[in-house]
């Protein structure tokens, strides 16, 4: 009893959260549009897994795993549809549903504001991410696809250097309380 | 219930009234006790989330599981999707545009100032022409080359268009380009520069299409090496790179030996280039044998799409003659076998 009434009033002291109407929707776009369009110019760019950061980002925030699976599932979806014919509904939105869930589940119990928790998380859900995609592709749809590479390891490094500086700026978008 | 319990002789209005409060009544107490019992079962809510996270991956397993059965590829959804997009990426493109000029330009004055510095005595109105050549020239290059090659084919049926996205994951190679439906766009046309073959149409929406480029991992065109004639399929890897399939290990296959369409996969004319061999390594029972594209598949801004799924008679030149088998083919000639721009 004693150590559940300790876990519940301190979960109590982590901050849950808001931003301003129409952040999550609009900055969800913006990011969708970006990784589609920035790889015209800067083949680079496609290292960069930016809906993955946001769904991570909100899943943190807002400490809500019910939102969060639903935020990674609508971006998943999304990033699904405007990744061509050969990459089936599904595939990336079964992957960020579980990332969201995870992320704001870890969020509802950790205090995740400092940048070094937030790139060691970038870090492991990115890996994460990459895991139950190489699951879905072999289990689901039965393609080939390699567990680890060097790539892996060097794109799970960038985006968490990236995403941790792009969590600085994501936080002028929450709400004062 | 409360009518057939009640007296014999309600008028039918009365009937009604009693019907209606003895629904409402019992609707009530379902309600309570409903209420009652969620508040004897309390769900916890982790477990809420967790029952919704399984019913949401349920939902998109079938989903996959679906368009894998049937098939079909969701187009409704990816329709609203592209058409929601669509219009921000044109609006990215063009403030893109607008950025990369100013930009470009400001760099050109800088040129035309120390230019100015170093030859103001000879002659000022010349510098500041070719100032604003050199401003242009980056640009005017690349669409000129674009334009000598429809020229070139003039009876060829071709559309150019300009790339305004990219896949939005790592998971696929396809490009997005500005020509839909409506320019007369279909699926399986191919798509070209003048360097080389690029891939083709997959989907089509009214005014935008997407391409899958020869690198996807389902991308493919079948191939011809020049100087041996065989004809092998080529398909992507998901990298930069391509690979010449089923190649026996006792097949000779030069490093840079030129790799052309075969035109057996009806839909790219024969002798396009698809790239130069980078790598050979024996394999079991085939060559592992890597291509690098002809084509700069990973910075493209303006590509051609061939209007036509019949094979095309592309302009005889000097160039093409060059390439063996080009003459004898009878179907098509090779543009830009050589790799050089007309």
């Amino acid at each position: 009893m004693n150590e559940t009434y300790e876990l519940r009033s301190a979960e109590t002291h982590i901050e849950v959260h808001k931003f301003y109407p129409g952040a999550i929707a609009g900055v969800a776009i913006l990011a969708l549009v970006l990784q589609a369009m920035v790889p015209v110019y800067f083949p680079g760019f496609r290292i960069l897994d930016l809906p993955l950061l946001l769904t991570i980002y909100f899943g943190l925030s807002r400490r809500n795993p019910s939102t969060g699976l639903l935020l990674g599932m609508v971006i998943g979806l999304l990033q699904d549809s405007l990744s061509g014919p050969t990459v089936p509904l599904g595939f990336y939105g079964i992957a960020k549903t579980c990332i969201g869930y995870l992320a704001s589940s870890i969020g509802a119990r950790l205090d995740t504001e400092h940048p070094a928790a937030r790139f060691a998380l970038i870090m492991g859900f990115f890996v994460t991410h990459q895991a139950i995609l190489v699951l879905v592709r072999r289990l689901l749809l039965a393609e080939p696809e390699v567990w680890f590479n060097m790539h892996l390891v060097v794109a799970a490094a960038v985006n968490a250097v990236l995403g941790t500086i792009l969590f600085l700026l994501l936080d002028r978008l929450r709400r004062s309380s | 219930m409360l009518l057939q319990e009640g007296p014999e002789f309600f008028s039918p209005s009365q009937e009604l009234g009693a019907a209606i409060f003895g629904f409402s009544w019992n609707y009530l107490k379902l309600r309570i006790d409903y209420r009652e019992l969620s508040s004897m079962v309390a769900i916890p809510s982790r477990h809420k989330s967790l029952a919704l996270l399984a019913a949401v991956l349920i939902a998109q397993l079938l989903l996959l599981a679906v368009q894998i059965k049937r098939d079909s590829r969701g187009r409704l959804i990816r329709v609203w999707a592209v058409s929601a997009v669509s219009p921000f990426e044109r609006s990215g493109v063009w403030g893109f545009g607008k950025i990369r000029g100013v930009w470009d330009h400001y760099f050109a004055l800088q040129t035309t100032s120390r230019e100015n510095e170093a030859l103001r005595v000879e002659n000022d109105s010349l510098k500041l022409a070719i100032s604003q050549l050199e401003s242009k020239a980056a640009e005017a290059e690349r669409l000129s080359a674009l334009l000598s090659f429809r020229e070139a084919h003039a009876k060829v049926p071709m559309l150019s268009a300009r790339v305004i996205g990219a896949s939005a994951g790592s998971a696929s190679r396809m490009v997005e380009i500005d020509r839909g439906e409506r320019d007369g766009v279909r699926r399986n046309m191919a798509v070209i520069t003048p360097d080389g073959a690029v891939g083709k149409v997959i989907e089509i929406y009214s005014d935008t299409a997407q391409v899958l480029l020869l690198t996807d991992k389902d991308g493919g065109v079948g191939a011809m090496l020049v100087e041996s004639r065989d004809q092998k399929p080529v398909g992507g890897t998901g990298e930069a790179l391509l690979t010449l399939k089923y190649v026996p290990n006792d097949d000779k296959v030069s490093i840079g030996e030129k790799v052309v369409t075969s035109g057996m996969d009806k839909i790219f004319p024969q002798g396009i280039p698809v790239g130069t061999v980078q790598e050979v390594k024996p394999g079991n029972t085939f060559k592992q044998i890597l291509l690098k594209p002809a084509a700069k598949l990973e910075r493209l801004e303006e590509v051609i799409v061939l209007l036509t799924q019949e094979p095309v008679e592309f302009a005889k030149e000097p160039d093409a003659q060059s390439a063996p088998g080009a003459a004898n083919s009878g179907t098509a000639a090779v543009p830009a076998a050589t790799g050089q721009k007309p």
